[in-house]
C-alpha cells in the first residue's frame, strides 16, 4: 500500500497542473509533481529521479545520499577481519 | 544508478549478514528471549519474506510483523459499510486493488462487483476524480485508506475537486496515522519490542522528527529503512548496533528519500484536508486513540460519511481467525488454526491473507521457498 517506485522525469505534460511524464522501469506514466515544487519550478524537474506513489511524485531521490549508503556498506566489508572493539 | 539493483547486490548482502552474526554475538543475551525488532510497515514484511531475510539472521533476532499494512487492519464492519455504499445504484465505488478483496461479514467488494455493484479499481485517487468528471450523473466515492504515504494524494484529489466545484465526488475515509499506532505498540502489555525498523515511505512525508519520542521517552532504537533487501539488512544491522552500544537513537538508513523534516507541500495538503478522529477501530487491535483522520468541516460536502448514511457498526472477526494475535506478534502466521487450510490467498478468511504485504499472505507465498542464506537478484 505504501510502496513507492523509483522513476525519472522525462518531460512536462502540463506545467499548470504540475503533470509530468515519468519513466518507471521502462514504462511511461503521467505523474503529478506538485509535492516537489517547494524549492524549484516544474520546468526544472525534468531529469530528476523521484519516488512515485499513487499518481504522485512523493519526493526526489538524492543520488549523493544513495552513494553514501552504499559506501557505508563497503566500509563494513573492509572492516571485516579486524578484532571487535 | 537506478536505485533498485544496487540495493539487491548479493555480495554486499552476504557481508551484512556476516556482520550481523558477529554483532549479535556481542549483545548480552537479552532476558533469555530473542531480540524482537518490529518492522512497522507491510512493505518491509513483504521484503523480509520474499528474500528470506529472517532465515539469514541469527536465531537471537526475530522480526515482529507490525500493523503497517492498511488493508490488514481494515475492520470487517468498515468493509460492510463499503459494500453497502457500493451497492447503491447511483454510486461508482472506487478504490485500490488490494482493498476489494478484504472479506466483510457478508461479502467483499469484489463479490459485490460480481453481483452487479459498480466497483472500479483505480491506481490513484486522481483517477477516481477523473471518473467523477466523466460520469456527472453518478456519485463517485473513493475509498481512501493508508498511512501518511497515501494521505497527500487523497488530499490533493479533494483539494482539486473543491477548487473545480465537482459535486459528485466524495471520500469514504479510512486513512490512519502512524505515530499513535507505534505508540499503541509500545504501550501494549503483550509486546516487549527491542527496536524498530521505521516505515520508509511514510517518513518521506512526515520526516524522522516525529519518531524522537521513541528513543527519548521509550528508550528504544529506531532506524528508518528502505525496502530493498540490502536496505532491510543494513537497517537491521543499525538497530542491532545501537543495542550493542546501548544507544537509543532515531537513525535514517533511507536518506536517499527521507529527510528530517519530511515533505512540506505534502504535509500542507494533509493539514488542509484532514483532522484527527478521537479514536478509530482497527481489525485485530481494537480501538486506538487518535489513530484515524477524517475530513475537516470545510470539506464536509466531500465526506461520504456525511453525504450517505453509513452504518458504522463494529463486527467481531470470525472465531477461527487469529489475525489480532499475529498482528501483535504473539503467534506466527503458520500457527493460526486456519492458516493454509480454510484461509489462503485465494479464499482469505482474515485480512492478513489478502495483501502481499500481509504477514500471512507473505508467509504463504514465500516461506516454503526460502531458507537458504542467499539473496536472489
Ligand atoms: S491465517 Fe487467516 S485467519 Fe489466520 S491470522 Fe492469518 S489471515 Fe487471519
Amino acid at each position: 500500500m505504501c510502496l513507492g517506485v523509483p522513476g525519472q522525469i522525462v518531460s512536462l505534460v502540463n506545467p499548470e497542473e504540475a503533470l509530468a511524464m515519468v519513466d518507471v522501469g521502462g514504462v511511461r506514466r503521467p505523474v503529478n509533481v506538485s509535492f516537489l515544487l517547494e524549492d524549484r519550478p516544474a520546468q526544472e524537474c525534468v531529469g530528476d529521479w523521484v519516488l512515485v506513489h499513487a499518481g504522485f511524485a512523493l519526493t526526489r531521490i538524492d543520488a549523493e545520499e544513495a552513494a553514501r549508503t552504499l559506501e557505508l556498506l563497503e566500509e563494513l566489508g573492509e572492516m571485516r577481519g579486524e578484532p571487535d572493539a | 544508478m537506478k536505485y533498485v539493483d544496487e540495493f539487491r547486490d548479493p555480495a554486499r548482502a552476504r557481508i551484512l549478514v556476516e556482520e550481523i552474526h558477529r554483532l549479535v554475538a556481542r549483545i548480552p543475551a537479552a532476558r533469555g528471549r530473542p531480540l524482537q525488532i518490529m518492522e512497522v510497515c507491510g512493505g518491509h514484511t513483504h521484503t523480509i519474506f520474499r528474500y528470506g531475510i529472517q532465515q539469514m539472521l541469527p536465531e537471537e533476532v526475530e522480526y515482529v510483523h507490525g500493523p503497517g499494512c492498511p488493508v490488514c487492519v481494515l475492520p470487517m464492519g468498515r468493509v460492510d459499510d463499503c459494500v453497502a455504499l457500493a451497492e447503491r445504484p447511483e454510486v461508482i465505488f472506487s478504490t485500490f486493488g488490494d482493498a476489494v478483496r478484504v472479506p466483510g461479514s457478508r461479502k467483499s467488494l469484489l463479490k459485490a462487483k460480481a453481483e452487479g455493484a459498480d466497483v472500479r479499481i483505480v491506481y490513484a485517487p486522481l483517477d477516481a476524480l477523473a471518473l467523477a468528471r466523466r460520469h456527472p450523473d453518478r456519485e463517485v466515492i473513493f475509498f481512501g485508506l493508508g498511512f501518511e504515504t497515501t494521505m497527500p494524494s487523497t488530499a490533493m484529489a479533494l483539494i482539486q475537486a473543491r477548487k473545480a466545484g465537482i459535486g459528485n465526488f466524495s471520500l469514504f475515509c479510512n486513512h490512519i496515522t502512524i505515530i499513535p499506532t507505534i505508540k499503541a505498540m509500545l504501550d501494549s502489555p503483550d509486546l516487549q519490542l527491542d527496536g524498530f525498523l521505521g516505515p520508509g515511505h511514510v517518513s518521506t512525508v512526515i520526516g524522522t522528527r516525529p519518531y524522537d519520542f521513541i528513543a527519548r521517552d521509550y528508550r528504544r532504537p529506531i532506524t528508518v529503512a528502505g525496502f530493498e533487501p540490502l536496505d532491510v539488512l543494513q537497517s537491521t544491522y543499525m538497530v542491532l548496533k545501537q543495542l550493542a552500544d546501548r544507544r537509543c537513537e532515531v537513525e535514517n538508513q533511507y536518506a536517499r528519500v527521507v529527510r528530517r523534516d519530511g515533505n512540506g507541500p505534502a504535509l500542507a495538503a494533509i493539514a488542509e484536508v484532514f483532522e484527527l478522529r478521537e479514536f478509530f477501530e482497527w481489525r485485530g487491535l481494537g480501538s486506538i486513540d487518535q489513530s484515524g483522520v477524517r475530513l475537516r468541516a470545510a470539506y464536509a460536502a466531500y465526506d461520504a460519511e456525511r453525504k450517505f448514511a453509513v452504518a458504522n457498526i463494529s463486527i467481531a472477526d470470525p472465531k477461527s481467525c487469529q489475525c489480532g494475535e499475529v498482528l501483535k506478534g504473539i503467534i506466527k502466521p503458520h500457527q493460526c488454526k486456519v492458516f493454509g487450510t480454510a484461509c489462503t490467498p485465494e479464499t482469505p478468511l482474515g485480512s492478513l491473507m489478502v495483501s502481499s504485504e500481509g504477514a500471512c499472505a507473505a508467509h504463504y507465498s514465500y516461506a516454503r521457498r526460502t531458507g537458504s542464506p542467499t539473496v536472489p537478484a
